[in-house]
């Protein structure tokens, strides 16, 4: 957070995916389009395996964000049963306790030009919590979604330190009354699931759908790698950021605005 | 034939044993019914006697295929066994984990086998968020 964000890199970079993109799209109708509408039009069964066709993402316009709505929290918190809603950390101080997705202030000290704008998991690419795990619970799925396997987490917290964007927290006090989607507990390292329970079932996260609800719009869910999506046809027009793009992470939440 | 020394000591014995074995079928675990029939014929969503052989590996197998893949079905999905195995108290609220009342804690207790699924996971249904739990 503290360096600047590369533009010229991620600009380019973000150039050649698109034309990558547009070619191997064109490349697609060109061989069976009619195998590509199809898919298109159908959802994934339930009992089919998520699958590298698709890269769920991340759009935020910072432009749109309201300095002091904190919406897009409350709805996670909402979703997932963690923060205000869950009590239990009673021997944690406040920078111990869960945080899945928390509001950043950025300040220009020259300008005095003030951004606000949500930090939660970026659902990289290349994710550093994966590589350091000793254990594989840190894992990607297929379709991009950066993800905590309680079952098999230690608890060793490696990943809360290899994560560039603090994303990650740890669960130090026993917990009850989870949400039924939202397992968590004791001893586990959690984060943004970019809502994975909604977005198998064809749904959208829980913090753009406040967003929206609020009317600021200031962020959008799809498919990275459809380029009739609505994020795919937004960042192919206005580009989106990628925070410590200097890390090449290739993150799947992409900023407007910075 | 037949000691005397012999037939009082067997009639000892039966008279013995003949309360024990009654007293056995009393410390087997009470196992609360489930809310629903699955299948009508198996009862459970498998046959009684496999799923409570190997309820454990099925879970797991479940576990990993929606976590990592997921395939978030039904069948063998720990919510959808909590919601169909559950039962009220006395006081007419769901008994939680521990409770003899609470269907896996009803054999778990018994048999001394500690598990740790309700470290996570909740060990009650709740009320669905609108496009969450709504499993297929």
């Amino acid at each position: 957070m503290t360096q600047p964000v590369n533009t010229k890199e991620t600009t380019t970079d973000l150039y050649r995916r698109q034309f990558l993109g547009k070619t191997a799209a064109a490349a697609g109708f060109a061989l069976a389009p009619g195998m590509l509408l199809t898919e298109i039009a159908h959802a994934k069964p339930a009992d089919e395996a998520v699958s590298d066709k698709n890269r769920w993402g991340l759009l935020i316009n910072t432009n749109k964000c309201g300095s002091g709505c904190t919406a897009c929290v409350t709805a996670c918190q909402t979703e997932n049963g963690w923060g205000e809603l869950n009590h239990s950390e009673e021997h944690s101080r406040a920078s111990q306790k869960a945080v899945w997705i928390r509001k950043v202030k950025l300040k220009d000290k020259q300008t005095g030009h003030v951004q606000s704008l949500p930090l939660m998991c970026q659902h990289c690419e290349h994710p550093p919590c994966v590589d350091v795990c000793p254990t594989g619970a840190s894992f990607k799925r297929k379709d991009g979604i950066v993800l905590v396997d309680k079952h098999i987490c230690i608890g060793c917290r490696y990943c809360m330190m290899a994560c560039p964007y603090k994303a990650r927290s740890f669960i130090h006090e026993a917990l009850q009354n989870q949400k039924v989607h939202s397992p968590r507990g004791k001893g586990t390292v959690e984060s943004c699931t970019m809502c994975v329970h909604r977005v198998d079932n064809d749904g959208t996260p829980a913090c753009v759908e406040a967003c929206n609800a609020e009317g600021h719009q200031a962020m959008y869910f799809g498919d990275l790698k459809d380029s009739n999506s609505a994020i795919s046809k937004e960042l192919a027009k206005n580009g989106g950021q990628q925070i410590r793009a200097d890390l090449d992470l290739n993150t799947g939440v992409r900023y407007q605005g910075l | 034939m037949l000691s005397r020394k012999t037939i009082i000591s067997t009639l000892a014995g039966v008279f013995v044993l003949l309360p024990m074995i009654a007293q056995a079928s009393d410390l087997l675990p009470t196992v609360p019914k489930a809310k629903a029939k699955a299948n009508p014929e198996t009862l459970c969503i498998r046959d009684v006697k496999v799923m409570r052989k190997n309820h454990m590996n099925f879970i797991m197998h479940k576990r990993d295929e929606t976590m990592r893949k997921g395939i978030r079905t039904k069948k063998d999905s720990l919510a959808e066994c909590i919601s169909c195995h559950i039962s009220k108290d006395k006081s007419g609220n769901y008994a939680s984990f521990g409770d003899d009342k609470h269907f896996c804690s009803s054999c778990h207790n018994h048999v001394a086998v500690k598990i740790d699924c309700f470290d996570c996971h909740n060990d009650k249904p709740t009320a669905a968020s609108k496009t969450g739990s709504t499993l297929k």
